[in-house]
Order: structure tokens, then C-alpha cells, then sequence
């Protein structure tokens, strides 16, 4: 699903360049729940954020469903994520003035898919998150594991390949963090190849496969003993 | 086109307006005045144009007056410096050799001391044909003007000006009948007009009283003052000016090319001054009221850079979750041109008011300073449409802004 060769990316800081990452490779097959675990400045967002397509790496080479990415524009770049990724942020990333169904259905929205239909759509991805009569209210009257439940709605709703996870707990407690983990273990039971950055080693350990990144370079990358680890990595 | 009738392109419009209040009314306000100003200078300028045509209204604009000087030219053994008077032939000459005449009308002037009872005035004395009344047309507040046989028979009558009766006579005393002194021979008052704005004579007002008793009481034989030419609308003044003009120095014997020989004075071409006059306020209204929109249409763009910048996070979790770079620009410009036609109508239907509010207070009446202050329709809709491109050309700005911002660093906003 993922497949990343020989990955390079330096980010210029004054006259100097910061090497962020050093010759990265990594293979994340359908349906598997990864981690990457790493420090700050390891260079775990700088992956997240080539994987996402939000920004584009130096040297190497980038897959996303066999298809390799490279001379991106912003708009090839804008339809690649709206089809095959789904993010969840730490922030959540809702927008304030909008419901909890119209944020879900707004991926909808730039497929070009009408009002009703995607209304209809996100109420279903709002029931699965178990939120379905949470629709009309607005994000600053959810809390915050209900928040990040509505961002996961909204990752879903275009049936992506990937759901892109940047610190999905960083901003909750643990028995909210605990739930929303659960979650996306579900989604991940249901087929979802599922890519969690975090530091917290208790959030790894939730997952499959769990990728160390420290200074740019993969330090160890393992399976966990979860009982759901059906699907073998490299 | 379709996103035009879409309910969340409305809706973000609308929520981005709301978050903004003070701001976007601000902005919409300075829109709002150069319209307004452009509405209402426009107006105004229409307002004047349209009093001047009704001034001249009453004065037959391709008209032309023609007097008598000195030679500038020696010419068959006569000396430069030779005075020339026109005579009563000259004007039946010129009758009968130029084509496209409308009047040929011969006049005279003098100043004299009028006397009524106790009252007196010093005022200028006009002898004048009836056709007098079509060039420089009188509007009679009572009785009538001159005819032909007060010509004929050398009448000792008079018409006079408001100004006169005012300075003459008693307040509501009827005028019409009442002898008056001109130069101690009593006239009878037959007609009495109100002041024109244009024409000759002197700010005191003037005495029309028939061109032949003028000849007479003064003694002018068959010298004439001066002429006023009207030409027929088909033809062009300034053709006949000249011809009349080459006419003259044949008839007096002065050189062809004698210009100072015969002075002249072409109202068409001061009519036309005028309108050119008024064409360039026109034009410094389109200017000014072009220069206050544009301004007012930068602040929009202004607003929405600030706008942009608050909402470099929004915008970047619309891109994250694949709002295409075009999709984020119409947005923003679509906002942009929304203000600016809001503003636009809020600036017309107010500038129309303001006109509306003119056309009833100043804008009536003989003494108006303005007559229907009007703006055209279409004028209207250039405004609009240029307000309209310009909104869209300065929604381009923030618009740019806002797609050159990476998604990653809008989402790394905190």
C-alpha cells in the first residue's frame, strides 16, 4: 500500500539545510496497523506529512497503491488524498463554525457529491463512530474524545486506502485515548491499512507493528503480540 | 457555475462575513462611498448639463453676431486704420448672398437715463426687429414684444426686462400701459420678460424698443450696430460666419484677408466650449469616482489578506482533506466580488436616493441650480460591471495567498 525507497528530505534553515531524513525505507502492506514511534525531531511528522502528500520528499521513492508519486501539482496532489487518505490530527482540525456532520461530510463535498447524499453518507460514518446524535452540534460543544471520534468519521467518509494518524491521543486523557485506539483498531478489523505516529509507547503497543525513527534513520521496526496480528509484515 | 447555487459556498461566504462583522462593514462602507460619489457627481453633472440646455434652450445656439471695426489692411488706396459701420444693405445683401440663413437680424444699442415718476435708472436700450424673439427667445411675463407695426409706424414703445420693473416701478403696480422717460421721450410699456441668463446687455437690464423709432430718436440713418446671424440647424455656423465675414470686407472694400476688419462672435462655438467644458467634468467625475472605487475595492482586498491569513488553518485542513487549489481560490474570490456588490448596490440605491433628495430640494424651479439630476441606466451597469471585475481582479490577491500556503504549514499552525 505504502512503499517508501531510499527517502530523502532536508528542510533549509538559513544558509545551512537540516538532513531530516536519511535514506528512509519502508514497506506498509493493505491492511496493517503500524506505528511510528520516535521522538520529537526524529522525523516521524516529516514521513507522515510525504506519506500524506501534504509535502514532498528530495531523493527517493514514494508508492501510494503502486503508483508512484512524483511531480506532484497541488491539484493531482488535493484529488490523490481526497481518494486514498484519511487524516486524523491531534487537534483535531475540525472547522468551528461547521456541525460534527457537515465537518464529516465536507471530504464528500470536494468529490463533488451532493448535499443530500453526503449528509446521508456522513450520518452513517457519524453512527459508527457512535455519534449519530451528536450531528447538529458544533465542535466546541463535543469533548474532546467526541472531537477526535468526528475526525475519525471524517477520515472514513471517503472510503480511503490509509487512514494517516498524527498523535490521534496527544490532546486526550487515557481512558478517552483508550477508546479512540479502540476505534481504530476496529477499522482496522474491518480491512483499513492504519498509520499511527505517536510517542507514547502505550499507543504503539496498541498496534501491529511498531517503526522506531530516531535522527532520520529506522532503528528498529517490530511486531507487537497483539492478538489481532493476523496479517504477517516483511 | 454550479458551485454558484451551491448551499455551502453560501454558507462559508456568509460565516466568514459574520466572523468579521466590524471589518467587512468598514470595507463595504468605503465600496459603498465611491459608488455613492460616482452616482452622485455623475448626477450632478447631468443635473447642470441638463440646466445649460435650457438655458441656451431659449437662444439659438448656431447663431452668430457680427459687428463693424477699423481695417487692419490697407486695400485700393484706402489707408489701414479706416473705420467701418455696417449698413441697413448690408443686411439684405447678406440675405440674398448666403445660403442657410435662418434670421438676419439687425440691432442697435445704446445706454440711457430712464426715468419713471421719481424713479430712475441708467439701463441699456436695445432697437430691436420682432424676429428678435426667435433667436433670443423672451419669455413674456406680461404683454408682448415688438411687432411689425410698431416697425412701420415708428412707435414709441418698449418691452422690458423684470430687472427694470423691479427698479421702475412700485411693487404689484401692473406695468403694461405706464409711459417711461428715455432720454426725456416717453415710451409705453408693452411687454414686460423675465431675465434670460445669456444674450447681450448689462447685469441692470435691458429695453427693447422697436429698431426703426431707434434709428429715428437717434439719428442712426441707415447705419446698423450689429447683426445677429442665425444659420438653419443643417448648416455649420462657423461656414456661414466666415462667408459673411468675406461678404463684408467685398461689400466695404476692405482686403479679403482683413481679419480685424469685422469682429464676430460665434455662440455655437462657444457652445460648443462649454459642452466640451462640461464633457471634461464629466470625464474628472468618471476619474474621481473610478480612482474612490478603486480604493475602496483595495480595502476588500485588504480585508480579505487579513481574512486569508486567519484562516490559514481552515484552509489547510480543507486542502488536507482535498479542497483542490481552485476550489479554495473561487472561494475566496467569489467572497471578494460578493462584498464588492453588495457594496455596489448599497452605493447606487443611496447615491440614487441622494439624488432624489437634490432633485426635490434645489433641483426644481426656474432659479434651480440643477435640472433633473439624472444618471443613465447603462452608466449604472458599467459601474457594476467594472465594480464587479474589480472585485474579482483584487479577490485574485488573497486568493494567491492563501492557495502558496502549504497545507503542511497551514496544519502546523497552532
Amino acid at each position: 500500500m505504502i512503499k517508501i525507497e531510499k527517502l530523502h528530505k532536508s528542510y533549509p534553515i538559513g544558509k545551512d539545510s537540516l538532513h531530516v531524513l536519511k535514506g528512509l525505507d519502508l514497506h506498509i502492506k493493505e491492511g496493517e496497523f503500524v506505528s511510528i514511534m520516535g521522538s520529537s525531531g526524529s522525523g516521524k511528522s516529516t514521513l507522515l506529512n510525504i506519506v500524506g502528500l501534504l509535502d514532498v520528499h528530495d531523493e527517493g521513492y514514494y508508492y501510494l497503491n503502486g503508483q508512484l508519486i512524483e511531480n506532484l501539482d497541488e491539484k493531482k496532489a488535493a484529488i490523490l488524498r481526497n481518494k486514498f487518505l484519511g487524516f486524523i490530527f491531534q487537534s483535531f482540525n475540525l472547522i468551528t463554525y461547521k456541525n460534527a456532520l457537515e465537518n464529516v461530510a465536507l471530504p464528500l463535498y470536494y468529490q463533488g457529491m451532493g448535499r443530500k447524499e453526503r449528509q446521508k453518507i456522513a450520518l452513517q460514518y457519524l453512527d459508527k463512530v457512535g455519534l449519530k446524535d451528536r450531528a447538529d452540534h458544533l465542535p466546541s460543544e463535543l469533548s474532546g474524545g467526541e472531537k477526535q471520534r468526528v475526525a475519525v468519521a471524517r477520515a472514513l467518509v471517503t472510503n480511503p486506502k490509509v487512514i494517516l494518524a498524527d498523535e490521534p491521543t496527544g490532546a486526550l486523557d487515557s481512558i478517552t485515548s483508550h477508546s479512540v485506539m479502540e476505534l481504530l483498531k476496529e477499522i482496522n478489523r474491518e480491512g483499513m491499512t492504519v498509520f499511527v505516529i505517536t510517542h507514547e509507547e502505550d499507543i504503539a503497543e496498541e498496534t501491529d507493528r511498531i517503526v522506531r525513527l530516531k535522527d532520520g534513520v529506522i532503528i528498529s521496526d517490530e511486531k507487537t503480540n497483539n492478538k489481532n496480528n493476523i496479517k504477517v509484515s516483511v | 457555475m454550479k458551485f454558484l447555487f451551491d448551499n455551502d459556498t453560501w454558507q462559508e461566504i456568509f460565516e466568514s462575513v459574520r466572523k468579521n462583522k466590524m471589518r467587512t462593514i468598514i470595507t463595504i462602507i468605503g465600496v459603498m462611498w465611491g459608488i455613492f460619489l460616482l452616482v452622485v457627481l455623475l448626477g450632478a453633472a447631468k443635473g447642470v448639463e441638463n440646466k445649460f440646455n435650457n438655458l441656451f434652450g431659449n437662444f439659438a445656439t448656431n447663431s452668430v453676431f457680427v459687428w463693424a471695426q477699423s481695417t487692419s489692411k490697407p486695400f485700393k488706396g484706402f489707408q489701414e486704420g479706416k473705420s467701418l459701420t455696417l449698413k441697413i444693405s448690408d443686411v439684405d445683401n447678406i440675405r440674398k448672398e448666403i445660403k442657410g440663413l435662418e434670421f438676419v437680424v439687425p440691432r442697435y444699442r445704446t445706454q440711457a437715463l430712464v426715468v419713471n415718476n421719481f424713479k430712475t435708472g441708467n439701463f441699456g436700450i436695445f432697437g430691436d426687429y420682432p424676429e428678435l424673439d426667435k433667436v433670443e427667445k423672451k419669455e413674456l411675463v406680461y404683454g408682448r414684444f415688438i411687432n411689425d407695426n410698431d416697425i412701420n409706424e415708428n412707435k414709441k414703445v418698449c418691452v422690458i426686462e423684470e430687472e427694470i420693473y423691479k427698479q421702475l416701478f412700485d411693487k404689484d403696480e401692473y406695468p403694461i400701459g405706464q409711459y417711461i422717460k428715455i432720454n426725456n421721450i416717453n415710451y409705453n410699456v408693452i411687454g414686460m420678460y423675465k431675465r434670460s441668463n445669456v444674450g447681450g446687455g448689462g447685469p441692470q437690464g435691458n429695453i427693447h424698443i422697436p429698431f426703426t423709432t431707434f434709428q429715428q430718436v437717434y439719428n442712426m440713418g441707415d447705419r446698423v450696430g450689429w447683426m445677429m446671424i442665425t444659420g438653419k440647424p443643417e448648416y455649420n455656423i462657423s461656414q456661414i460666419e466666415a462667408d459673411v465675414k468675406l461678404l463684408l470686407r467685398n461689400l466695404h472694400k476692405v482686403h479679403p484677408e482683413d481679419e480685424r476688419a469685422f469682429g464676430s462672435f460665434n455662440l455655437g462655438e462657444a457652445f460648443a466650449k462649454f459642452m466640451g467644458f462640461l464633457t471634461g467634468m464629466q470625464f474628472l467625475t468618471w476619474f474621481v469616482g473610478i480612482a474612490t472605487l478603486i480604493a475602496g475595492v483595495f480595502a476588500i482586498g485588504n480585508i480579505l489578506l487579513i481574512t486569508v491569513k486567519e484562516r490559514t488553518k481552515e484552509i489547510g485542513i480543507r486542502r488536507a482533506l482535498g479542497a483542490k487549489p481552485w476550489e479554495v481560490k473561487r472561494q475566496i474570490i467569489l467572497e471578494s466580488v460578493f462584498l464588492t456588490s453588495v457594496a455596489g448596490a448599497l452605493g447606487i440605491i443611496s447615491g440614487g436616493f441622494i439624488l432624489m433628495i437634490i432633485d426635490t430640494t434645489i433641483g426644481q424651479g426656474e432659479d434651480s441650480v440643477l435640472t433633473n439630476p439624472t444618471v443613465d441606466i447603462p452608466v449604472i451597469l458599467i459601474a457594476a460591471v467594472t465594480l464587479v471585475v474589480l472585485g474579482t481582479l483584487i479577490g485574485l490577491i488573497p486568493a494567491q495567498t492563501a492557495v502558496s500556503i502549504k497545507p503542511i504549514e497551514a496544519l502546523r499552525e497552532e
